[in-house]
């Protein structure tokens, strides 16, 4: 019962937080200079005063803010984020379309990142001398100072035009025949270089903070416990140190989410990978609102149910969360 | 008790400082039988948590090295023995525990798995038998609901039931020794009487030697048979508790007794006086000198103990002092 | 054996004024130093560098494409045959400005919040919380690209948007420290004597909450550029104004014939936030106590 109260609250605190969003969209769209009339009119290459009159109102421009506002996120609870002019579809089918390519981006550089960090982390922490600990010295002043596009730039000139290792752009070879597995094996040869391009910035972090965080742990009292109870090294290390070390690390994770979205925006540009990012270029160059304000709510949804799971694996990890609620 | 089982021979152990090797254990012997209490005694920093390490083969890695002596656990030598056979003696042979009891289990475990963690690694068992050892040992310990307070996690438990469930992990595998550092300091008076107690209870149904770490005189005149005054890594009295506490030969000693008011009042009852031993313990550069240690502190001190290091004295049976003045000052 | 007890009789430490201390552990600290030369040439070449090498960053001098170090062009030439030295020299103070500007507005703006959410409980802790949590939830670069297409691209308002967009950190880093101070015995003692809040706040509070914040703020500035760098790379810049994100940005298609027109402004990038992370770095070690033991 108190599982399903802490389910509860933590669901309805992100029903409120996505709600403000919402709000947030609604309110740039009413503040920025133009509106969908104008949009249009443009697009249909300039129209009079009578047509501009006729889309208000037929588009209900001129109702009062709070019954637009109320229309708008009834729509948005119908799954209508309105329509694009520019691609001439539906915003949310549009962006159903382009999600999968951002979350596998996404949660691929994070698990990537979370996963490598820890390890090069744990290595070190056990040899704080040793080249490891220099290695993620020096990975982490890379990935805290590199902009993120210089360095899938860098990839691809390196990776893809001198060395034709990787593809250059893209998600799919169009030219490909083939099953299943063939095609998953073309999209993980695509994905190699923005992984790699996206994680650095993360695992230059969570490799720093899990080196610092295994070595203050090391150092605790459990340890010399488990050390006097007679296990063994791996014991001590990865049963009794790391799942202590690892609870500040995905706190860190989780912060990151947001980070982690903006950062694919950049890098899907660079690699031309068919995500939200790249539509978002598009879009915002098209002028294309409804579009950029679909993605912005999408994006703020994939960061918060990767913050929801982030505090389900914490409290996994944690049982002082878990009961407490 | 006769048959020692653990014997330390001119155990000296060096620790690096910033400045130096300094010897933190100095030279020390003790024998401890089956059964039996032993009080390592002093301030802190005079080497009584050292010694337990060292015995444990738990000194800080790279900082401090066992240079001479010999730690015998029956007729093996610990201070020699490889780190995996030393693995399989902690824990299994000799148990410990420490004087931190809210920061020495693991806070991601229930308690349980704590201990049986330690029978399956020593005892072979397989996770259902360590389990319901497990619940045998809380109640052991006197943990009240033992099968539902197993899969508890430490920050369920009080400070003196978490020493208890440390108790039960260290004597989980039966060891021939307990060494129990400062094992009452962090809890409540009450709680403190209760733990000894039930280590008592405990040594009498497994036979198992304790060595018992503390600065409470309180303690060991409760505790122990056998005690060793050390001071600055060295032995300076040793003896059953009964003779040291009521004839102590060591200014040291006669200083340590005295802080503590009923125990004062046994040594002479011409000094009701509460006491306190002037000056500190001295700085880790100084350990190892040729002289006695206590001289700057000690009022009897002479020419002769700030130039010589005094040898062990032995007054009666099983009774020594390490002090020039020991003789003459009875 | 006698000179380590002669050496334990003579240090007597003399106190020290915390920041002398802090001071003279940054100046030991080498890469921190390193840090702070490579800033201030990079200040110099910004400021100067214009002056000295008055090139105009927009016109064409040379055909496209020249290597580096050909026909007289240090850096070479861009995709429009526009000088690149020129354009990283006016690009540098762009990219500082902008920088240093977005980072003390959103320094502002996160010590505010996380003072008052730290400071005061119920309703202002719970509200600025939400809020906090809320600007936590948008993915930043995006949101901060939806401003700058709805309301322009002049400088003003990317600063303006970087700020509103980065504070979060700042807050959660003030928030802590207030919270940790607030409870502390001289808070206490100011408030038996009298104190108003805001006086408790700005004057016995924040001065003490400065160290950790003052190393946030400087990390700050080097997020804030590369902030600006992204946005001006995807071309969400003043067009006016030539600043190396958006060298790189406008290069990045012809990467096949010049690769040194995305390599070396983004190197530039790099080389600035790593001077300000080492120089972070060094005023973390030097600032914290709990290192400072060691």
């Amino acid at each position: 019962m108190n599982h399903l109260g802490t389910f509860l609250i933590r669901m309805g605190n992100a029903a409120v937080l996505l709600g403000s969003v919402l709000v947030l969209n609604f309110l740039l769209i009413h503040m920025a200079p133009g509106d969908v009339a104008d949009t249009i009119a443009q697009s249909m290459g300039g129209a009079d005063a009578e047509v501009m009159a006729q889309i208000r109102a037929e588009y209900r421009l001129d109702d009062p803010f709070l019954v637009q506002l109320t229309r708008y996120i009834g729509n948005v609870l119908r799954f209508d984020l309105g329509h694009s002019y520019f691609y001439n579809e539906p915003v949310t089918d549009l962006i159903l379309r382009r999600l999968p390519a951002t979350l596998l981006l996404v949660v691929t550089a994070q698990v990537l990142a979370l996963l490598v960090g820890i390890i090069l982390g744990v290595y070190s922490s056990r040899n704080p001398r040793g080249i490891f600990s220099h290695l993620i010295t020096a990975l982490s002043l890379f990935g805290f100072s590199a902009p993120v596009f210089w360095t899938g730039l860098l990839l691809l000139i390196a990776l893809s035009l001198r060395l034709p290792l990787f593809p250059v752009a893209g998600m799919v070879d169009p030219t490909l025949d083939g099953g299943v597995w063939v095609r998953a094996l073309d999209i993980a040869h695509h994905m190699v270089l923005p992984v790699l391009a996206l994680s650095s910035i993360f695992l230059a972090l969570y490799s720093r903070l899990s080196r610092a965080s295994m070595m203050e742990v090391l150092e605790s009292d459990y340890i010399r416990t488990a050390e006097a109870k007679g296990l063994g090294n791996t014991k001590v290390v990865y049963k009794h140190a790391l799942k202590n070390a690892v609870s500040p690390v995905i706190t860190l994770a989780g912060l990151q989410f947001s980070a982690v979205v903006s950062g694919a925006v950049v890098v899907e540009t660079v690699f031309s990978w068919p995500g939200l990012g790249t539509l978002a270029f598009e879009a915002i160059l098209a002028r294309d609102t409804p579009t950029i304000l679909g993605i912005l709510f999408f994006s703020s949804l994939v960061v918060i149910v990767g913050n929801l799971l982030t505090d389900a694996a914490h409290r996994l990890v944690d049982p002082r969360l878990r009961r407490r609620g | 008790m006769t048959d020692p089982v653990l014997r330390i021979e001119n155990l000296t152990v060096e620790i690096r400082t910033r400045t130096g090797v300094a010897p933190v254990i100095d030279d020390l012997s003790f024998r401890v039988d089956t059964g039996r209490t032993l009080a390592l005694v002093g301030e802190s920093g005079c080497g009584k948590s050292m010694t337990a390490l060292a015995i444990m083969g738990l000194l800080p890695r790279g900082i401090g090295r066992i240079v001479r002596g010999s730690i015998l656990l029956g007729a093996e030598d610990l201070a020699t023995t490889s780190p995996a056979r030393m693995r399989s003696i902690r824990g299994n042979e000799i148990g410990m525990i420490f004087q931190e009891p809210m920061t020495s289990l693991n806070p991601v475990y229930s308690v349980g798995e704590q201990i049986s963690e330690v029978l399956r690694a020593h005892q072979g068992m397989g996770r259902k038998a360590a389990w319901s050892m497990a619940i045998e040992l809380l109640d052991a310990v006197h943990i009240p609901n033992p099968s539902l307070r197993v899969s508890d996690y430490p920050f369920q438990m009080s400070g003196g039931q978490r020493q208890r469930v440390m108790i039960a992990i260290a004597l989980a595998c039966r060891p021939r020794v307990l060494i129990a550092d400062e094992p009452t300091t962090a809890l409540d008076v009450t709680v403190q009487a209760q733990i000894f107690d039930l280590l008592k209870d405990l040594q009498r149904d497994t036979g198992t030697a304790i060595i018992l770490i503390t600065h409470d005189m309180g303690a060991v005149t409760e505790m122990a048979d056998e005690m060793i005054v050390m001071y600055a890594g060295r032995m300076a009295e040793a003896g059953p508790v009964e003779a040291v506490i009521s004839r102590p030969r060591h200014p040291y000693t006669r200083g340590l007794i005295s802080c503590v008011p009923h125990l004062g009042a046994i040594v002479d009852d011409d000094r009701p006086l509460l006491t306190e031993i002037p000056g500190i313990v001295p700085g880790l550069g100084q350990f190892g000198q040729d002289r006695c240690l206590f001289a700057s502190r000690c009022e009897l001190s002479d020419s002769h103990c700030r130039s010589a290091r005094p040898a062990a004295y032995a007054i009666t049976d099983g009774h020594s002092a390490a002090c020039w003045q020991a003789g003459g000052a009875a | 054996m006698t000179d380590m007890a002669n050496h334990d009789a003579t240090t007597t430490p003399r106190p020290r004024h915390p920041a002398v201390e802090a001071f003279e552990m940054f100046t030991r600290n080498l890469s921190a130093i390193v840090g702070l030369v490579l800033l201030m040439l990079i200040i110099l070449g910004a400021f100067l560098g214009p002056m000295l090498y008055p090139t105009d960053p927009f016109e064409m001098v040379w055909a496209p494409f020249t290597p580096p170090g050909q026909e007289g062009f240090l850096l070479g030439t861009d995709y429009l045959g526009r000088d690149l030295l020129a354009a990283l020299l006016n690009g540098a103070r762009v990219t500082l400005l902008v920088g240093a500007s977005a980072a003390l507005l959103s320094v502002c703006i996160g010590v505010t919040v996380g003072a008052l959410s730290g400071y005061y409980s119920g309703f202002v802790e719970e509200a600025l919380m939400r809020v906090t949590e809320f600007f936590q939830v948008l993915p930043t670069l995006l949101f901060c690209m939806v401003i700058v297409a709805l309301f322009g691209t002049s400088l003003h308002m990317i600063v303006l948007a970087i700020g509103v967009v980065s504070w979060t950190g700042v807050a959660r880093i003030a928030r802590s420290e207030v919270m940790r101070i607030k409870q502390l015995e001289y808070v206490l003692a100011a408030r038996a004597s009298g104190a108003t809040h805001s006086q408790i706040i700005l004057f016995t509070i924040l001065p003490n909450a400065m160290p950790p914040i003052i190393v946030q703020a400087t990390l700050m500035v080097g997020s804030a550029i590369l902030f600006e760098a992204s946005l001006s790379f995807l071309g969400l810049t003043d067009p006016n104004v030539v600043s190396w994100g958006q060298v790189i940005g406008a290069n990045r298609q012809y990467i096949l014939d010049s690769s040194f027109a995305v390599t070396i402004p983004g190197l530039a990038i790099f080389v600035t936030v790593l001077a300000i992370s080492l120089i972070g770095d060094g005023l973390n070690d030097a600032l914290n106590p709990k290192l400072r033991r060691r």
